[in-house]
């Protein structure tokens, strides 16, 4: 980790001084035709003029405009400190119940979020065991949850919340059954790996130990299940959050990370897309490593790192 | 009533089928492995058709397969248009420009440790994002028609597909290397023999990956703003219209184009790495 600590700072350097120079030729056409409007001369006069100009050359013809890129209240590409200003603005300096908070919006997110990952997990696990120890099930079933994950899955989101509309049902559970349909078969899949990964020897170990089925569940296929899990528990908290925000987009939600991101759509409100975009990035990377650290906690416990 | 009854008694019938088939002498061949699963997904169609009809569920919650494949099969034009549009244009032009950008910026970082050393975790954290967000900023630049989703799709299958061809062209072990150098190879032929097809199962692993979001991204793009046509805007239009049959043939249709894409890159894979230990089997 300390060895990759430079580069990773240099490449994230990178980035951002792309960001940033990608903001000039994007917004350079709208801050020419906000000076023209209060008064400043503009190498081609008139917007029309300049729609068909290359941004480049706008960019070297009028370098005064160059600071005004970055001060838009609407660029097309906000600069990375705009995006950082507003996220702070709605995250620390609102109080969390206020509708323009953030928090606010990200923990209605999260709550269907987690609700969904937990059912989704939990279903889960349980198939993968009868997958493991029935042997009808498991050719049955493996191949079409193997062949779910073929197919895009998010395009049923909408449907989903508008069914459980209108049979009343409306809130975070809709949301919460999409996350957890994400969830879902990343985990059948990884722990059906997991509790098979013990090999014959150890298998045939616990039976001269003349180990009950159930003894062998827990004393040899759960614990050597542990990094399967650990490792589809993070591809699934990163699907239920995804599912979560595609699941507020069909009904026009108000509350919500996915709710903000539609509303900027609509209202042209680009730094506030970039925001909640930048606030869901940072939600998932919390649950990821969130999970990392569980993971390592428990293998620890386990001896297994 | 009767029609759940049966429901039940088809689901228990077929399910000791199964048990039978699954627990006989024969489970192994080819045949049997093949014919479980099918007798399951054909009972889950059943007892969907059974259960929606003998309960009398009202078509805008849940029509029965039979009602969504007369539709798919009375749609059958709009549902290719929807087709080309966002599949075609959309998803598959952006998956080959994605992947393509992806694969070379792998070969040019390449040789640059120190660049592959950062880009590897970042690209990793990229990978993970909700990086479908991004739709309504692209739609918004790219304006309604499939380049939009085309822009979605590139964004989306570039970070898994970088991060699989990085690691996949630190594969080859200093062993490997080693003879490459005894046999005085230039980089650019260790390069071509060594470090590319070493790479092929993990460049195979990101395709593979890939298929699928490419096609959420762009069905999903088009939730954003859409010309008339094209399956997100159909499935997000018929919702509006509670005309559900045409929804889930939407569904069928983005899932057999999801499951026939993945077969196709797959097939290739098998042509490709048929050295590989997993491709033996």
């Amino acid at each position: 980790m300390r060895r990759s600590f430079l580069p990773i700072i240099v490449v994230i350097a990178g980035l951002l001084a792309i960001w940033y120079a990608a903001v000039v030729p994007m917004n350079i056409k709208m801050a020419l035709t906000a000076a023209e409007r209060s008064g400043i001369a503009v190498t081609p006069v008139g917007a029309k003029e300049r729609r068909d100009r290359s941004a480049m050359l706008l960019v070297v013809q009028n370098t005064f405009a160059i600071k005004d890129t970055f001060a838009l209240e609407r660029p097309r590409l906000p600069a990375p400190h705009q995006v950082a200003t507003e996220l702070w603005n709605s995250t620390i300096n609102k109080k969390i119940t206020s509708k323009r908070s953030l928090v606010f919006h990200g923990w209605i997110t999260l709550s269907s979020t987690l609700l969904g990952f937990a059912i989704g997990t939990g279903l889960g696990i349980l198939l993968a065991i009868g997958i493991v120890y029935n042997r009808a099930m498991d050719m049955s079933v493996m191949p079409w949850a193997i062949a779910s994950q073929t197919i895009p899955i998010l395009a049923i989101a909408p449907m989903i919340i508008v069914v459980f509309n209108s049979v009343g049902l409306q809130g975070i559970f809709p949301k919460a059954i999409i996350s957890a349909y994400l969830s879902f078969f990343p985990v059948v899949v990884g722990m059906v790996k997991g509790l098979r990964s013990p090999d014959q020897m150890q298998l045939d170990l616990l039976k001269t130990y003349n180990a009950s089925s159930s003894e062998d569940f827990w004393k040899l296929r759960l614990p050597s299940s542990m990094p399967f899990l650990f490792a589809s528990l993070k591809i699934g908290i990163a699907a239920s959050l995804v599912g979560a925000i595609v699941g507020e987009l069909p009904t026009g939600a108000v509350r919500g990370l996915g709710a903000r991101l539609l509303s900027g759509s609509y209202y042209g409100q680009t730094i506030q897309i970039w925001s909640a975009l930048l606030g869901a990035a940072l939600l998932a990377a919390a649950l990821v490593a969130l999970i990392g650290l569980v993971q390592r906690l428990t293998l620890n416990r386990m001896g297994m790192s | 009533m009767t029609l759940v009854v049966f429901a039940f008694v088809f689901w228990l019938v077929a399910w000791r089928m199964n048990v039978v088939l699954a627990n006989s002498a024969a489970s192994k061949t080819r045949l049997i492995k093949l014919v479980v699963p099918i007798i399951f997904g054909f009972t889950i169609l059943v007892v969907w058709e059974l259960v929606v009809r003998g309960f009398n569920v009202p078509m805008v919650i849940l029509p029965p397969p039979s009602t969504i494949a007369d539709t798919f099969l009375a749609k059958l034009p709009i549902l290719w248009k929807d087709f080309i549009q966002t599949f075609v244009k959309g998803a598959l032009s952006g998956y080959l420009i994605g992947c393509t950008a992806a694969i070379a910026l792998a070969i040019l970082v390449e040789r640059f440790d120190f660049i592959r050393r950062g880009l590897l975790p970042v690209g990793n954290f990229l990978a993970a994002l909700p990086i479908i967000g991004t739709a309504p900023i692209l739609v918004m630049w790219f304006g309604f028609d499939w380049h939009s989703k085309a822009a979605v799709v590139v964004v989306m299958v570039f970070f898994p597909m970088l991060i699989n061809t990085v690691a996949g062209f630190s594969e080859p072990t200093a062993m490997q290397r080693d003879l490459m150098k005894t046999y005085s190879a230039d980089p650019w032929q260790a390069f071509i023999k060594l470090r590319l097809p070493a790479a092929m199962p993990f460049i195979f692993n990101g395709l593979k990956i890939s298929t699928t979001l490419a096609l959420i991204g762009a069905i999903v793009a088009e939730f954003f703003g859409s010309p008339t046509l094209g399956m997100g805007f159909r499935i997000s239009a018929s919702i509006g219209q509670l005309a559900l049959d045409m929804v889930w043939a939407e569904i069928v249709v983005a899932a057999l184009a999801g499951s026939a894409f993945y077969g196709i890159v797959a097939t290739i894979e098998k042509g490709v790495t048929f050295w590989h230990p997993s491709q033996r089997g």
